[in-house]
């Protein structure tokens, strides 16, 4: 167990140490030069000059690097290049937002495919679980976006139930903090819910053939029964897999919803930076962005050793 | 015609020959591969004919018509600009389908020959291939379109290639993944007694074995491929105006909510059936090729 720990911890880190590298060299191939895209083209050669000694462009790329890496470990992400703002408090705010909506939007879309998905297994032959696995199909094919823009023509335009975009801090007003997240919620969560029902269904479908099942049924326990029991642990395996892999699209796709519902997440701070050629600031969001992604994918491979005994005695 | 007498399975096992019934239930195709190929017919045919013709040149700003209702001159009515929206809709599948193909053909093109080599070579090399595969898994096809959009200008061709580089993983996992099988098989290890090169016996005898999942993949990544070009042009990072973009009108239709709705429903239903009919797809030939999988859809 603590090799296998050591082993992924290992994977973990290798993987985040060639990815920053990689986001870093992608973005200094960047043509044009940072200090001119900060001052503009009629900056004197000395006030150019004096911006890349400020800002440390004149240095070699491996010590501009170390230097980074060096700041990213202590959580120092530099300052901005075009608005000079300290970009750790900004990159530190924006994530907990964007984590708040990517969390609640995961538990939304686990609530909805957990039982549907169970249910749609259970009911595959029945028409209500053919229709369940038609409507998860369809769910799958519209994008989140669309799902947003049709959420707020419907309950924020016409309807006027929830107001159609915005921010309010949860400590400062929790109620329209909730109110404001109810429709970025369900636009991010019930596409997810749609994809995680799917697996659920052909996890527990899977499960029901096995010969343990058939024992507990053979003992008196009912299907629903027997699955709770005995099946949820098995169908976990992939199932946490699928939810992974989900999490960290989820995380990318936060990016259009966050711009769609005027949220000052991640994202869109992500999208400004790109448009405001903010090459620092586009490196660390970027860099916390594919973190994220990683420590999903170590999170899970953890995941795995807890569900699986036979992972747990192989290692 | 082929007889499929003693061919081997994935197993290396001998297959009987299948019985005339069991023929006849393979070459149906199933519901969900006729309606995928219908929807991305109906696409592909939009797209070859707008092509030639469309109602209204969907570039063509004209202030006289902005912003008109759905009739029987504009059928699915006009944009801010005075725009058809039918014809941008027509016009826009040519790029949803374009960013499809050459992100889907860049990534069968490298992903592909690497994960057969990483099947066929599982030793140092086959571990390096793998373990870069698991790095660019961490920069997911969006975000990585995004970067590029930053360092060489968002355009309709950096969302292909980055959306291309994106899926690369996807197609070398399953290349990969097949290729393990296929290495088991008795008919590689007799090609390997006859002392034939492992080019040829990639290409005669891995190849064509796992083409059935690469052709999965490829129109599921399609679908994907659909849905990230869409995101990108939404967040103004895609194919750039004038050029009509599905996601770009999404977009533009935000700001006319609750009084022209009819902006956002054209290229949201396309989108929608676009994903579907390559979603379908996928599915629809995964069963045909898997028929493990049948039973769990």
């Amino acid at each position: 167990m603590a090799r296998r720990l050591l082993s992924s911890l290992g994977q973990f880190l290798a993987t985040l140490l060639v990815a920053t590298a990689l986001i870093f060299v992608m973005l200094r191939v960047m043509p044009g030069d940072p200090a001119v895209v900060a001052l503009g083209i009629n900056a004197t050669p000395e006030a150019l000059a004096q911006w890349r000694a400020e800002y440390g462009t004149d240095q070699s790329l491996a010590l501009q690097y170390l230097q980074w890496m060096g700041g990213l470990v202590r959580g120092d992400f530099g300052t901005s290049y075009v608005t000079s703002q300290d970009l750790s408090p900004l990159i530190v705010d924006r994530v907990q937002v964007t984590l708040i909506l990517v969390g609640l939007s995961m538990l939304l879309a686990l609530l909805v495919a957990v039982p549907l998905g169970m249910l749609a297994a259970i009911r595959h032959q029945h028409p209500s679980g053919v229709v369940l696995s038609g409507i998860s199909q369809v769910g799958v094919a519209v994008p989140n976006f669309l799902v947003g823009v049709l959420l707020v023509a419907v309950f924020a335009v016409h309807l006027g139930w929830f107001p159609s975009g915005g921010w309010v801090a949860p400590a400062d007003d929790p109620v329209e903090f909730a109110r404001r997240l109810v429709l970025p919620v369900i636009a991010l969560g019930s596409v997810q819910a749609a994809i995680i029902t799917r697996y659920v269904r052909s996890a527990v479908l899977e499960i029901m053939r096995e010969d343990f099942l058939r024992t507990a049924r053979a003992k008196g326990l009912t299907k629903g029964a027997a699955l709770v029991r005995h099946g949820l642990r098995n169908a976990g395996v992939p199932v946490v897999t699928i939810v992974g892999v989900q999490l960290a699209a989820m995380l990318i796709g936060s990016v259009v919803i966050e711009r769609v519902f005027v949220i000052p997440g991640l994202g869109s701070l992500l999208v400004d930076s790109v448009g405001n050629r903010d090459l620092l600031a586009v490196q660390a969001i970027v860099a916390v962005l594919v973190l994220l992604v990683i420590l999903i994918n170590f999170l899970v491979d953890l995941a795995y050793t807890v569900l699986d005994p036979r992972l747990r005695k192989a290692a | 015609m082929t007889t499929h007498l003693d061919a081997p399975d994935a197993t290396g096992v001998p297959v009987p020959p299948p019985t005339t019934t069991a023929r006849r239930k393979r070459a149906r195709p199933g519901i969900q591969l006729i309606i995928g190929a219908s929807l991305i017919g109906l696409v592909a045919i939009v797209a070859l004919v707008s092509l030639v013709w469309t109602p209204y040149d969907p570039e063509t700003t004209v202030a006289a018509d902005r912003l008109q209702f759905p009739s029987a001159a504009h059928w699915f009515g006009t944009d801010r600009f005075g725009r058809d929206v039918l014809s941008a809709v027509m016009a826009g599948s040519q790029i949803t389908l374009l960013v499809g193909f050459i992100a889907v053909g860049i990534a069968v093109v490298v992903g592909v020959p690497l994960g057969i080599l990483a099947g066929m070579r599982q030793g140092r090399l086959g571990d390096l291939i793998m373990r870069g595969n698991d790095i660019l898994l961490a920069f997911p096809g969006l975000l990585l379109a995004i970067v590029f959009g930053a360092v060489f200008g968002a355009g309709t061709v950096t969302a292909m290639v980055a959306l291309g580089i994106g899926s690369i993983p996807a197609f070398a996992r399953v290349a990969r993944s097949g290729t393990l099988q296929v290495m088991k098989t008795d008919y590689v290890f007799a090609a390997r007694a006859a002392n034939r090169s492992e080019f040829r016996i990639a290409l005669r005898h891995v190849l064509p074995n796992i083409s059935g999942m690469i052709v999965v993949q490829c129109s599921v990544n399609f679908g994907i491929a659909v849905l990230a070009e869409a995101g990108l042009s939404f967040l103004g990072l895609g194919t750039m105006p004038p050029t009509p973009s599905w996601g770009r009108m999404l977009q533009e239709s935000q700001q006319f909510l609750g009084s022209y709705d009819y902006l956002a429903i054209a290229p949201g239903l396309a989108i929608a059936v676009a994903v579907l009919g390559f979603n379908l797809l996928g599915d629809g030939l995964r069963d045909r090729f898997d028929p493990k999988m049948r039973s769990n859809r």
